[in-house]
C-alpha cells in the first residue's frame, strides 16, 4: 500500500531535523544499530553516525538528565524511553529540572529536548507495558505533550517538537505504527504545538479525543452518519497546552460534547477538558460525558484487553445510549 | 620541586593568594548567609558550605571560564568558586529581583550559566545527570564538565547510571564527590557500604582519586589531573574528596548526631587556616594576605549592602512565562 507510514514517519521526521540542524542528537536503547524495538528508526545511526545518533546503557534515569545537560548546553537532543511505563525511572529530570529551567533561570535559558516513547494497550503486553504517561506529566508547568493521531500528524508533530525550545514530552501509539495514510499537506510539514485539529466537521456532537482515540472516533462517526447522526471530530494534538478554544468553538456549535480517553478517567485529561469547558462554555452545553477505561490496571488476556478499550464500536454504543437513537 | 605534580610547577603563590581569597569570599558570605537567616532575610531553608571551600576552589582552578559546573543544594561555594559574583548570589538568597535569577530560584536552585554554572540540584544526585548531559556539548566544545555532589548522593541510582554512562561514552566530565562524611543526618558507616566511594570508580573502569578535600593545593593538583584528561578526550575521572561541614545539613538541623570533639578536631584542619599557614611559608607576607582579606571583607559587605537594599520582585509587575516563544 502506497503512503507514508506512521513508524517511517516518525524516522523521516528525525532523518530531516538531523540533517537540517546540526546540534539534533538522537539516543537511546537499541534506537541506533538495532533501528529501535518498533523499527521506528532504522538508517539513522548508519546516515548520521555515532556522534550524532548512539545506543546507550539500560538507565532511563541517566538518559533523562544527560537529555537536560545537554540541552541546556547547546545541543537539542531527542531521547527514546522504550515504553511509556519506563517514564516512571526518567521523572526526576523532567520535572523537577527541564520543566522549570527557563522560569527558575529567569529566562537564561532554553530547554530543547524530546521524549519520545511508544505507548499504549491493545498489544498484549500487560500492565506494565502498556500505559499512556501523558498524564502523568500534564500537570507539570514548562513541559509540553504531544501526541499524534495519524502518519502525516506523526511526522508534523515531531518536527515541531524537535524545533521547540522546550522539552517535549512525545507520545507514539503502539496500534499506529503500521498504519499508513498520506503524508503531510502543504503547510503542515511542520506543526507548531498547542493546536488542535478539527479532523472531521459535524453538527449533532463533538467527540474529542487523541492519539489512537482520533482514527476510533473517525471509525464511530462514519457509522453514526450512516445512522443520521453528524459528529464533529476535534484532534487534540497536545495534552499540554490543551487547546480549549478550539473544543469551545465546535462546542458552540454541536453543543454536545464526548471526551474519549484511553485511561482512567480519575485523573485525566478528559476530566481537566470538561471542566474546562463547563467552567467556559456552559451556556452552550446541552451535554457532557467521558468514556474513558476502569480504574484498575491494563490487563493480559485479549478478550479482557479488548473490553477494557474504548474503541470505535464502544465510541458510537456510547453515543447512541446517550442521544437515545439506535443502530 | 621534584616529586610534586605538574600543575605545582605553573601555580605561582599569587594564584594561591587569589584563590585563598575567594575561599575567604565563600566563608565569609556563608557567615552572613548565617547571620541573615536568623534575622529572617533568608527563607525556607539553607545549606552552609563553610568547612569545604578547598574542594570547589581547588576545582575551579583548573577550569576555564567556558567550561560546566554542576552544584548542589549546597551550593553558594560552587557558585562563587566558579566566578558567580556575591552580590547577585546573596540577592537570590535575599528573594530580590536584583537576583541572580532574579528571586526566582532560591538558596538550592541557583542557575547562572553566563559563568558555566548550569545549575544546582535540590535532589540529591541531580547534579551528577546534568554535568553528564553537560558532557555531551563539553566533547563537541572542547570544554570540561563538573559534578559537584555529596557522600550521600554516592548511593543514588544517578551515580551508578551516570558514572557507567560517561565511562561508556568516554565523556570530559569530572565527577567530585565532597565526601563530608555525612547523609544530611546519618554517618557515612550507617549509609555507604565500603566506606570508600573513590574505590567505586574501578567498577566503571574511570581513575580515581581520594584527595584531602581541606587542603586547597592537593585539590587544585588532582583536579588539574583529570581536567587534562578529560580534554585531551580520555574520559572521566572520579576525585573523592575527604572534608568537613561546619553547620549541619540544614537550618534546621542542630548537627547533635556529631561526636563530641568531632567538629573542633576538623576546625583544627581548617582549610582556610591551613592555606593561610601555606601561602606564608611560601614568601607570600603577611600584608599581602591581609590585603586579601580586607578587600574580601569589604567586597561582601558592600554585596550584603546593595542586596539588602535590592527590592523584592513586584507579583503586580512580574513578567513570567511558562514557555520559551
Amino acid at each position: 500500500m502506497s503512503g507514508l507510514e506512521f513508524r517511517a514517519a516518525i524516522r523521516d521526521a528525525l532523518a530531516e531535523e538531523l540533517e537540517r540542524d546540526p546540534s539534533v542528537v538522537f539516543f537511546g536503547e537499541d534506537v541506533a544499530a538495532a533501528g529501535g524495538v518498533f523499527k521506528a528508526t532504522p538508517d539513522l545511526f548508519e546516515r548520521f553516525g555515532p556522534d550524532r545518533v548512539f545506543d546507550t546503557p539500560i538507565s532511563e534515569l541517566a538518559l533523562a538528565g544527560a537529555a537536560y545537560g545537554a540541552a541546556v548546553t547547546g545541543l537539542r537532543p531527542v531521547f527514546e524511553v522504550m515504553f511509556g511505563d519506563f517514564m516512571a525511572l526518567a521523572m526526576d529530570s523532567l520535572v523537577n529540572q527541564a520543566a522549570k529551567f527557563w522560569y527558575i533561570s529567569r529566562e537564561q535559558g532554553t530547554v530543547p529536548l524530546v521524549v519520545r516513547s511508544a505507548v499504549g494497550a491493545g498489544g498484549r503486553f500487560g500492565a506494565i507495558h502498556s500505559q499512556t504517561h501523558g498524564t502523568w506529566f500534564q500537570g507539570i508547568p514548562g513541559l509540553k505533550i504531544a501526541f499524534p493521531s495519524s502518519p502525516a500528524e506523526a511526522k508534523g508533530l515531531l518536527k515541531g517538537a524537535i524545533r521547540d525550545d522546550n522539552p517535549v514530552v512525545f507520545l507514539e501509539h503502539k496500534r499506529l505504527y503500521s498504519v499508513t495514510g498520506p503524508p503531510p499537506p502543504a503547510g503542515e510539514e511542520v506543526i507548531a504545538l498547542g493546536r488542535a485539529a478539527v479532523t472531521r466537521e459535524g453538527d449533532d456532537l463533538t467527540v474529542v479525543s487523541v492519539g489512537k482515540g482520533v482514527p476510533d472516533a473517525l471509525a464511530a462517526a462514519d457509522a453514526l452518519a450512516e445512522e443520521g447522526t453528524s459528529v464533529e471530530v476535534v484532534d487534540l494534538r497536545t495534552l499540554r497546552p490543551l487547546d480549549v478554544p478550539t473544543v469551545l468553538e465546535s462546542v458552540a456549535k454541536t453543543n454536545r460534547v464526548l471526551a474519549v480517553e484511553e485511561g482512567p478517567r480519575t485523573g485525566g485529561w478528559a476530566t481537566g477538558l470538561l471542566g474546562v469547558v463547563a467552567e467556559e462554555g456552559l451556556h452552550d452545553l446541552d451535554d457532557a460525558w467521558i468514556l474513558a477505561t476502569d480504574e484498575t490496571p491494563i490487563p493480559y488476556s485479549p478478550t479482557l484487553e479488548d473490553a477494557f478499550l474504548p474503541d470505535a464500536e464502544a465510541i458510537a454504543a456510547s453515543v447512541r445510549a446517550r442521544l437515545g437513537v439506535a443502530a | 620541586m621534584a616529586g610534586l605534580p605538574s600543575a605545582e610547577t605553573v601555580d605561582t603563590a599569587r594564584t594561591y593568594l587569589e584563590a585563598y581569597g575567594r575561599m575567604r569570599l565563600i566563608r565569609e558570605f556563608e557567615t552572613a548567609m548565617h547571620r541573615l537567616f536568623l534575622r529572617g532575610e533568608v527563607h525556607g531553608t539553607t545549606h552552609l558550605y563553610a568547612g569545604q571551600e578547598a574542594v570547589a576552589v581547588g576545582v575551579c582552578m583548573a577550569l576555564e571560564p567556558g567550561d560546566y559546573v554542576a552544584g548542589t543544594y549546597r551550593g553558594h561555594g560552587h557558585a562563587l568558586a566558579k566566578g558567580t559574583p556575591p552580590e547577585p548570589l546573596l540577592a537570590e538568597m535575599l528573594g530580590r529581583v536584583t537576583g541572580v535569577c532574579g528571586g526566582r530560584a532560591g538558596s538550592m536552585n541557583v542557575i547562572d550559566l553566563a559563568h558555566g554554572l548550569v545549575g544546582c540540584y535540590g535532589i540529591v544526585g541531580g547534579s551528577i545527570a546534568a554535568a553528564l548531559g553537560a558532557g555531551f556539548s563539553a566533547a563537541r566544545q572542547g570544554r570540561v564538565s563538573v559534578a559537584f555532589f555529596g557522600d550521600g548522593a554516592s548511593n543514588q541510582a544517578y551515580f551508578h547510571e551516570c558514572l557507567n554512562m560517561a565511562s561508556v561514552k568516554r565523556l570530559p566530565v569530572v565527577f567530585v564527590c565532597e565526601n563530608n562524611l555525612y547523609a544530611e543526618f546519618t554517618p557515612m558507616a550507617d549509609a555507604t557500604a565500603g566506606a570508600d566511594i573513590a574505590a567505586r570508580a574501578g567498577a566503571y573502569a574511570m581513575p580515581a582519586a581520594t584527595v584531602d578535600g581541606n587542603d586547597l593545593w592537593a585539590v587544585r593538583a588532582a583536579a588539574s589531573d583529570a581536567v587534562d584528561r578529560a580534554r585531551a578526550g580520555e574520559g572521566p575521572t572520579l576525585l573523592e574528596c575527604r572534608t568537613y561541614r561546619h553547620y549541619g545539613h540544614s537550618k534546621s538541623d542542630p548537627a547533635t548526631y556529631r561526636a563530641e570533639g568531632e567538629l573542633d578536631r576538623w576546625r583544627e584542619r581548617d582549610p582556610l587556616t591551613l592555606a593561610r599557614d601555606r601561602l606564608l611559608a611560601e614568601g607570600v607576607t603577611e600584608h599581602e594576605v591581609a590585603a586579601v582579606e580586607q578587600a574580601t571583607t569589604a567586597e561582601l559587605e558592600q554585596a550584603v549592602e546593595n542586596a539588602l537594599a535590592a527590592p523584592y520582585p513586584d507579583p503586580s509587575t512580574e513578567r513570567a512565562t511558562e514557555y520559551s516563544p
